[in-house]
């Protein structure tokens, strides 16, 4: 699977989600390539979605493991909304599975910033999202951009509870961000200054002018003449 | 419709079947069939000249003369003689129109279609028309048609193919009163409005048609298909291609019937909603693609996008809808209507940005959900269910049941599991409009104070806060982030600093508009003569 051969099939599943995605014979295809994912820490929304499709129409095939594997790999391409739409198309039966409301709180957590209680959780689902490389770091990321969105400075702190870092790991963390991604450090390291964007530094009291474009005025010249 | 009466499509319009004596004043000569009489045994005189003439207009390819009988005689015709009962059965029609096998085709779509719409379809109708279904489609995709058919006909015909599909899953999905014979027969039937069958046929009238490549070279100018409105002026047929534009808004329907909101729009894409297009020329078509492309993006969380095609076909159908009046599908029109402002009012209380929304529009919204609207605004659940569950699509289960387990009518589960999901979306909201309302009050505040405005502590807030950019802050395909609020802010350190975007009152556009309406009262008066 993996190694050379690997670039010439993502090729093909995603051609074939794109020719013909609504035939029950490339299941096997698209449930191989779900692993394929999770062992090359690579993603395909399409894909992933045209399989739960199938699972929708063909229930007697569903593989419920693959299914958990999806819902993890959806939740580490937060802040997109791919795990809601995932979800759309599991059956509620399903969902009422203890493994399912473990993931679904989970997305919540992190649908509503609460990222303590996601990390605590998290810990305590260490076997279905180990099996999953790249979970960490991901989730990481996606804490990361919120902050970014929302912060110019911040406390160490909260930085250090959304990413579930601290100590050691933290202080090298944070002096690979100095370096590499324009951020800063402020009162001996006790605040985080973030880069600026544009989300974070939305232009002060814009004033939208009451301005009318020109052919308005053009139109009704005639009647004020 | 978009119709220009004055081409000449061929045939005459002394021919006109709506000239006949028998159809002058209005049909009133025409005398109802008596109740319990075999309607579909007997063919009436007057239904054997509208096969006749429609056959006719078919052959020459008179586009105007179809179009006026299949818009308004077939309407008269059912109202008149067949209010209750079926047409005439397609054996007894089929000698006066030379036995056309594809003619025949036509009429049983149309029979079939009478019979969802006046009565309820048995089973064995359901299936048969499953078949006239294949059997049509089958001709149109590997016969070699050669006809114009009116763009309404053709949207219909997609349109019903989805309609009787999503029928058939709710039946299907009705276990509790249903015959052991009918679940005999249901259990052998596993290829009757198969999902998989629909959704190929659908893609197959797309791959067929060619109509992706055409819509793509029409943007280099190669190729002319939306500027005739879909027609071919050279002799050709516009039937493949037409069913095969019209697909693609049926994939969209289809997908959001399922809860796949994300290939529904991907499905939709080759079609750009804020250009005219074909499915413009039809009205059905123009509401349809809108609802479910705006009902989509509220799944998605992309309110602003909904709003803005809400606002567009809400004002639309405003300035339009008399003109409607008399179809048959003006119940249908106003529906959707009345369904769309409660979408529109479920996105405007998510995502509050009163600049989106024209002011026709506007107060039409004022006057049906005000007050519903405040109440979503406190995060009244209650309130986003029932306007959700009004507005919503039909979802439908897509797998056969399980006919062994006890038999239960599970026909709402779809519909529940994404009214549930909406719900909890709503739940994670409910902060943010007090939060908006808040900010909207000042320029600098304090985490500390904020808090204690809220009546939550610090950290709360801290959340919150981080939720309200998340939520108004979507991620584009192309992975630019993109932000719906209309109030923003940032934190620094403990500080909130906000950026609102003063509002101010438009006046230029309304003086303007007034002025323009004045001038046309004035010139009015002044062509008027006094005696």
């Amino acid at each position: 699977m993996p190694g050379a051969q690997a670039p010439q099939q993502i090729f093909t599943i995603e051609q074939l989600v794109a020719l013909n995605p609504y035939n029950p014979d490339i299941l096997p295809d698209l449930e191989s390539y779900v692993e394929e994912q999770v062992a090359t820490q690579t993603y395909s929304l399409d894909c992933n979605l045209c399989l739960l499709r199938l699972y929708q129409f063909y229930p007697a095939r569903m593989n419920v493991h693959l299914i958990i594997k999806v819902l993890v790999k959806a939740l580490m391409a937060l802040p997109a909304t791919d795990f809601n739409l995932c979800m759309f198309l599991i059956p509620e039966r399903l969902q009422m599975e203890e493994t399912f409301l473990n993931l679904a709180t989970l997305a919540h957590f992190l649908e509503t910033s609460r990222f303590r209680e996601f990390w605590d959780e998290a810990n305590r689902n260490r076997d279905i999202l180990e099996v999953v490389p790249g979970f960490e770091q991901a989730l990481q990321g996606y804490a990361i951009h919120v902050l970014s969105i929302t912060y110019q400075r911040l406390p160490r702190s909260i930085l250090a509870e959304a990413i579930n870092m601290e100590g050691l790991s933290l202080d090298k963390f944070l002096e690979h961000q100095v370096n590499n991604n324009g951020w800063a450090l402020e009162k001996g390291g006790k605040v985080v200054v973030l880069p600026l964007n544009e989300d974070n530094q939305p232009v002060l009291r814009r004033n939208t002018a009451d301005s009318i474009p020109l052919e308005h005025v053009a139109r009704i010249l005639p009647v004020l003449v | 419709m978009a119709y220009d009466g004055n081409r000449d499509f061929g045939g005459g319009y002394d021919d006109s079947y709506d000239d006949r004596p028998e159809f002058r004043d209005g049909f009133r000569d025409l005398q109802p069939l008596e109740p319990g009489f075999d309607t579909t045994n007997y063919v009436p005189d007057v239904v054997r000249t509208f096969v006749v003439y429609l056959y006719r207009h078919i052959r020459e390819k008179n586009v105007y003369e179809i179009h006026q009988m299949y818009e308004g005689s077939f309407q008269k015709l059912s109202d008149r003689l067949f209010k209750q009962s079926k047409w005439p059965a397609v054996e007894m029609i089929a000698p006066y129109v030379e036995n056309d096998h594809v003619f025949c085709l036509l009429y049983k779509e149309m029979w079939f279609r009478h019979v969802y719409a006046r009565l309820q379809p048995t089973l064995e109708q359901r299936c048969d028309s499953w078949d006239n279904y294949c059997n049509l489609f089958q001709v149109i995709l590997h016969g070699n048609v050669n006809m114009q058919l009116p763009n309404q006909w053709l949207w219909d015909m997609v349109d019903e193919f989805i309609y009787q599909f999503q029928s058939f899953c709710q039946y299907r999905a009705k276990l509790k009163q249903k015959t052991d014979q009918e679940l005999a027969v249901l259990r052998e039937i596993d290829e009757v409005w198969n999902v998989v069958g629909v959704l190929n046929y659908l893609q197959a009238l797309i791959e067929k048609s060619m109509i992706l490549q055409i819509l793509e070279e029409e943007k280099d100018g190669n190729v002319t298909f939306t500027a005739t409105d879909g027609y071919d002026y050279h002799g050709g047929t516009n039937v493949l291609k037409v069913l095969g534009y019209f697909s693609i808004v049926g994939l969209l329907r289809v997908h959001c019937l399922l809860g796949d909101y994300h290939s529904g729009l991907r499905a939709l894409s080759p079609i750009d909603i804020n250009q005219p297009g074909v499915f413009n020329t039809v009205i059905g078509c123009q509401i349809t693609t809108i609802y479910y492309y705006g009902f989509a993006n509220l799944m998605l969380r992309r309110y602003v996008d909904s709003i803005k095609s809400f606002n567009q076909i809400l004002l639309y159908i405003f300035k339009t809808k008399q003109y409607h009046q008399r179809s048959s599908q003006y119940d249908q029109i106003l529906k959707k209507n009345e369904q769309m402002y409660a979408l529109l009012a479920i996105c405007l209380s998510l995502c509050p940005h009163p600049k989106l929304v024209e002011e026709n529009v506007n107060n039409q919204l004022r006057e049906k959900y005000a007050e519903k609207m405040l109440r979503m605004q406190r995060s009244d659940e209650a309130m986003f269910d029932e306007l959700f569950s009004y507005a919503c699509p039909k979802f439908i289960t897509p797998s056969p049941p399980n006919y062994d387990e006890p038999l239960i009518n599970f026909n709402q589960d779809a519909y529940r599991l994404q009214l549930k999901l909406f719900l909890s979306e709503v739940r994670q909201q409910q902060l943010l409009s007090s939060i908006r309302s808040f900010l909207k009050l000042y320029t600098t505040i304090s985490i500390a104070k904020l808090a204690s405005f809220m009546d939550v502590d610090e950290p709360t807030l801290r959340v919150a806060l981080l939720t309200y950019k998340h939520k108004t802050h979507v991620i584009n395909y192309d992975g630019t982030v993109l932000s719906n609020a209309d109030v923003d802010f940032y934190v620094d350190d403990d500080m909130i600093h906000i950026a609102d975007t003063k509002v101010t009152k438009r006046f230029g556009d309304y003086f303007i508009r007034h002025i323009q309406k004045f001038d046309e009262i004035v010139n009015e008066l002044d062509r008027t003569q006094l005696e």
